[in-house]
């Protein structure tokens, strides 16, 4: 099939952006999203025409490194998949797709479709740990760690940081992020010792850089893991309670 | 220490300049509105707090089917309230301040959340399309400001009776300041008009609750879209009535 | 010049190997640990663990990654697991088992003293783990699950539902941020290393280009840790990330420092195959489909029916038939070389003709698709999102791919290449699996050498550095290397040529593949060793870089690694034409008995190929670590 692409190129950081349309012909169903932008890499090289910059590494939806805007929607239109996983079966032959990268204040656009999302990494910097130097752990089974909690935090913890939350939400919030990595962490028993300073200085990180939830839902559908806004509830009650807890009293309020 | 205070490291390995500016912070609970998790929940607390007057304000409404005297006593009452323990219209008054504080810091939180999200959102997508967000949600701030106007005529309509009275307006005849202005079929519109922000505002409004103020537990989560669902209809259903009961001759002098 | 290669590997009881090690070793006072800087390249399992536990003991310490978060790492996709000792299942585990297992699993090619490390520091990994919140899989008890893997007969395996790899990162990626925030780690992200400095034959620093600005700017450092991974992009097609490169290690390489046992590579028979010439990667599923899965292909030769179609006398359930006792699940060698047997004779399947089915009709009518879909509905998922095939109605088609090398730095006892100051850890160094590698096992190695050896052995060198401080980056040295650099990068923006980068990375993996793949005869070897030359030249003249070095320049990046490669992939070959045996990743059709097994040559290879460089189109010098095996006394691997 043929599909034409409207990407947006930009040169740099400052550079202003616009819109360029290309064509790609004998594309396949099989082939990923990606491939098709590297078979139009190739084409565009031998052209002279300098290709076009987008991120992208493992290729199997773990790594999280890439993330487009595909038709206005973040990651393309199939649910709980990234970018790299998008197959091109999901489009029809004749399709225009719209491809741009995260536009959100806080992810400059480095290149074409290429941002940096150095923000996500500050919000963990700023309390996303459990503090345990190497070598001073107990024994793996000295916690038990009911199922259903350990199942939770996996939940949580399967965020692979794209940003797609980000991209997708009207308000370019980083909740579902900043939650997610919260639950993870402040849901299992080894979390608790830090969770209310944990929580105080990643949201407050987080409020540094994003915008603020509205409750819309829309994160949720993006991401490809499909974490579900329940962890934003989480993160909005720990933080409030994160203000008026009496931290020298915890040790008796562990869950 | 907290992260709004300048987090090590941050500046240094973090090439991206924060949007929003990192806030000295204020004694509690002022420290809790300098942030937007804060104020959303001052948001969610004044949401619930003017859901339960526009409950009231709906029941108590309702007595208009019982006629002009059941009515004008209930409308009276409001002026009484608590009395012979607290002097006249005390109570009342500081209903209206509590109302109008609520509503100052429900308008307040909006605007400065909006001006936040304007600022990690300078750049629009060619298009976008949306999976999740619906109209109601999408148009909170047309609704609420639809709202505020609506209110600002209610009040001068009903309250302060200085426009769109129709036949008349008179101190203390309830009963019939309603029917003189809403029998005018321009008046029963806008009343009509806004009752559906109402309804569309508290569809979302009321479910948005639960989930700013962390209330969230698997086993009643379902609950609470039918919370919204169900108190929007009921509130919003009922008091439609009024305007079209009127203008059908059903509530009349 | 003859490479001195010292082990370094203790005498003594091999259980008190480590211990006696370590108290062996000079330390360096708490308060001097801050006069040391330290260079650690890459963020993955390795990286990330090394730099967190380095800054911790209170080094200065400086990470590099050329992702843009340290947590990107390809670490990332390992699905099944991680191995340690634990012996939570009471089933006969202990640190001697997990040691003979990885030796045997590694067909005696590996360091016995380096192994039985990696098997006592097992245990401490998963307690590490857990305490930095790892979300490990639990029993309704709260106790952690195990689960088995291949290779081995007890339940060691320690998972994070298919995304092991993923939670261990995380877990490392945190303690490194904790130290970034500490101020203890500087963390460089899209910087990429492209060459190693080394003065007076010790390793002083590294020359980095930054990827978002082409700035090219050098590091100095009392140590330099490379952490950064494997070769299996030299395939081009792999399960490896798009970015995973050998750049780092070959520099090294470059610069002095042995490569050891290049041809040992793992190919991993459960993969889906290539769908078209654009195909970018390949993607692997998890071993465990084999426990119910049935491998055939039709018995006759360019047979176009659908599965369905084909009758039950008209298929060859090729692994059944050939090794019985095991049937489906005899080890990853083994299934992959047969794959490529039936696909060579034309009996592929697929359009084109280049997988092998995986049924699993039987397995649904035995046990009901629910309990199937249990067991592997999150891999029968990802396969339909890929090749939009539903599993549960047509067999799956799957075939080999390479996804993991043994080889790599040869490094001592103490993970020290043979330029003093330059260690290398986790998949980047040779030192643990010998000639192949058991499921779950990496992710344990990476974690070992990052959190519990390098910490150790680090302060040894350094103590007797006390006093001296690095080598400034004004020095001649650092302006030579960043010269070069400079030259290497206006050398690949002028070539002028007229295809893409991508073009030649495709092409050298055909090569590769071909003939340094599954199964290699000296005939091909000598073959990939004429023609990669030839292709490298026409690389070189014919390539094409647009842009220019500043700012964001991918074809850039990625010349610089193709060119890499092909230096590499000469070496690979030429190290599997002189192993003149079959062992592990590497099967040569000259070594196999009548039965089509691997035959080892325990007399006269029973040694470490650690391949020295003298210089560009100079062929490396093998120089030579004889292995001892003291304790797991090698024997003939069987699987019939």
């Amino acid at each position: 099939m043929r599909v034409t692409l409207k990407i947006w190129r930009q040169a740099g950081p400052s550079a202003a952006g616009s819109f360029s349309t290309y064509s790609v012909d004998d594309v396949k169903d099989e082939m990923s999203f990606l491939e098709v932008l590297d078979v139009l890499n190739e084409r565009l090289t031998e052209a002279g025409e300098e290709p076009v910059a987008f991120d992208s590494d493992c290729r199997e939806g773990i790594c999280g490194t890439c993330g487009l805007m595909i038709n206005g929607q973040a990651h393309g239109p199939q649910r709980g998949t990234a970018t790299c996983q998008l197959h091109m079966r999901t489009f029809k032959d004749g399709d225009e797709i719209t491809v741009e990268p995260w536009k959100v204040a806080s992810f400059p656009i480095m290149r074409d479709l290429i941002v940096n999302r150095a923000p996500l990494d500050a919000i963990v910097e700023a309390g996303g740990f459990i503090s345990a130097d190497t070598g001073g752990a107990p024994d793996a089974n000295l916690i038990p760690i009911p199922k259903p909690v350990a199942d939770a935090a996996m939940d949580a913890a399967a965020c692979i940081g794209c940003g797609a939350c980000v991209a997708a939400c009207p308000n370019g919030a980083g909740q579902l992020f900043t939650s997610a990595k919260l639950a993870h962490l402040n849901l299992l028993p080894q979390g608790q010792a830090q969770r209310w300073d944990r929580t105080e200085r990643m949201v407050e990180t987080m409020e540094l850089f994003f915008g603020s939830c509205t409750n819309h839902g829309e994160c949720q559908e993006a991401c490809p893991k499909e974490i579900s806004i329940d962890f934003i509830a989480l993160m909005n009650r720990d933080y409030v309670r994160s203000k008026v807890k009496n931290r020298k009293l915890i040790g008796q309020s562990f869950p | 220490m907290t992260a709004t205070q300048e987090a090590p490291g941050l500046t240094k390995n973090i090439d991206v300049r924060p949007i929003n500016k990192p806030k000295k912070p204020l004694p509690f609970p002022l420290s809790l509105y300098q942030t937007a998790v804060g104020k959303k929940w001052v948001m969610a607390l004044t949401g619930i707090g003017i859901m339960g007057f526009v409950f009231a304000h709906m029941i108590g409404n309702l007595k208009m089917y019982l006629g002009a005297e059941e009515y004008n006593t209930y409308a009276e009452s409001l002026r009484e309230l608590l009395h012979p323990i607290m002097p006249k219209h005390v109570v009342l008054w500081v209903m209206r301040f509590g109302m109008i504080g609520m509503f100052a810091f429900h308008i307040h939180s909006a605007y400065t959340l909006t001006l936040m999200n304007r600022r990690s959102k300078p750049q629009r997508y060619s298009r976008q399309d949306y999976v999740a967000a619906n109209y109601a949600s999408r148009t909170m701030r047309v609704s609420g400001i639809l709202l505020a106007a609506f209110l600002l005529m209610h009040l001068a309509n009903l309250t302060w009776g200085k426009v769109l009275t129709g036949k008349g307006f008179v101190e203390g005849e309830v009963y019939a300041n309603v029917i003189h202005s809403l029998e005018q079929p321009l008046v029963a519109a806008l009343y009509i008009v806004g009752q559906l922000a109402l309804a569309s505002h508290l569809f979302h409004g009321a479910w948005s609750i639960f989930q700013s103020l962390g209330i969230n537990n698997p086993r009643y989560n379902g609950l609470r879209k039918g919370f919204a669902y169900g108190f929007t209809a009921l509130v919003c259903g009922l008091n439609l009535t009024f305007p079209v009961a009127v203008l059908a001759g059903i509530v009349k002098l | 010049m003859v490479l001195e290669l010292d082990s370094k590997s203790p005498k003594g009881d091999i259980k008190d190997r480590w211990d006696n090690h370590r108290f062996d070793m000079k330390l360096v006072n708490p308060n001097n640990k801050r006069k040391f800087d330290v260079l650690v390249v890459g963020t993955g399992l390795a990286g990330a663990a090394a730099a967190a536990s380095l800054a911790q003991l209170g080094y200065k310490v400086k990470a590099f990654t050329f992702h843009d978060s340290p947590r990107r790492a390809h670490s990332i996709a390992a699905q099944g697991g991680i191995n340690a000792a634990k012996n939570y299942k009471n089933d006969g585990d202990s640190i001697y088992r997990l040691f003979y297992d990885t030796v045997k699993g590694g067909d005696f090619r590996a360091r016995e003293s380096n192994v039985y490390r990696l098997a006592q520091v097992s245990v401490n990994i998963i307690d590490q783990c857990v305490a930095q919140g790892v979300p490990f899989a639990r029993e309704y008890g709260g106790l952690l699950d195990n689960r088995s893997f291949g290779g081995a007969q007890v339940s060691r395996t320690f998972y994070a539902r298919g995304q092991t790899g993923q939670q261990l990162l995380i877990g490392a990626y945190h303690a490194l941020m904790e130290q970034v925030s500490k101020g203890t780690v500087e963390l460089y992200t899209k910087t990429e290393l492209l060459d190693v400095v080394v003065k007076d034959g010790v390793c002083c620093g590294i020359v980095t280009r930054d990827l978002s600005t082409g700035e090219v700017r050098s590091f100095n450092g009392h140590a330099v840790l490379l952490c950064t991974g494997g070769y299996s992009n030299a395939f081009y097609l792999s399960t490896n990330a798009m970015n995973c490169n050998v750049t780092a290690a070959w520099r090294a390489h470059r610069k002095g420092a042995a490569f050891a046992n290049p041809c040992y590579t793992q190919i991993h028979p459960t993969c889906i195959p290539a769908s078209d010439e654009f195909q970018s990667k390949l993607t692997l599923m998890s071993e465990s489909l084999r426990n119910d899965g049935r491998i055939w292909v039709p018995k006759g030769f360019d047979d176009n029916r659908p599965a369905d179609q084909i009758p039950e006398g008209e298929r060859d359930y090729y692994l059944e038939r050939k090794y019985p006792a095991f049937g489906n699940l005899v080890p990853r060698d083994v299934a992959s070389r047969n794959a490529k047997t039936v696909v060579d004779e034309g009996r592929g399947v697929g359009p084109l003709k280049n997988g092998v089915f995986l049924d699993f009709s039987d397995a649904i009518n035995r046990l009901g698709e629910d309990v199937v879909k249990e067991r592997y509905g999150n891999l029968f998922d990802m396969y339909e999102r890929i090749t939009g095939e539903n599993p549960y109605k047509v067999p799956m088609r799957i075939y080999p791919a390479t996804h993991y090398t043994m080889g790599g730095l040869w490094v001592d006892y103490n993970l020290m290449t043979t330029i003093p100051g330059l260690y290398a850890l986790g998949e980047a160094n040779f030192s643990d699996h010998g000639a192949n590698r058991l499921g779950a096992s990496a992710l344990m190695q990476g974690l070992a050498d990052g959190y519990f050896v390098a910490p150790y052995t680090i302060g040894d060198y350094l103590s007797k550095l006390l006093g001296q401080p690095p080598v400034p980056v004004t020095d001649p040295a650092f302006a030579e290397a960043e010269a070069g650099l400079r030259d290497e990068i206006s050398m690949w923006m002028n070539v002028g040529g007229t295809k893409s980068v991508d073009h030649y990375h495709r092409e050298l993996g055909k090569i590769v593949w071909d003939r340094i793949g599954m199964a290699r005869d000296k005939n091909g070897l000598e073959k990939a060793i004429a023609e990669i030359p030839v292709l490298r030249e026409e690389f070189r003249k014919n390539v094409r870089v647009l842009g220019t070095p500043e700012g964001i320049n991918q074809s850039l990046e990625k010349v610089m690694r193709v060119d890499d490669f092909f230096e590499l992939a000469e070496l690979m070959a030429r190290d599997a034409l002189h192993r003149e045996e079959s062992c592990g990743g590497h099967f040569r059709v000259e070594h196999q008995d009548e039965e089509g097994e691997a035959q080892r040559d325990d007399e006269n290879f029973s040694y470490v190929a650690a391949w020295e460089w003298k210089g560009r189109g100079v062929p490396q010098e093998l120089n030579k670590e004889p292995l001892d095996f003291e304790y797991v006394h090698p024997a003939k691997r069987s699987y019939k």
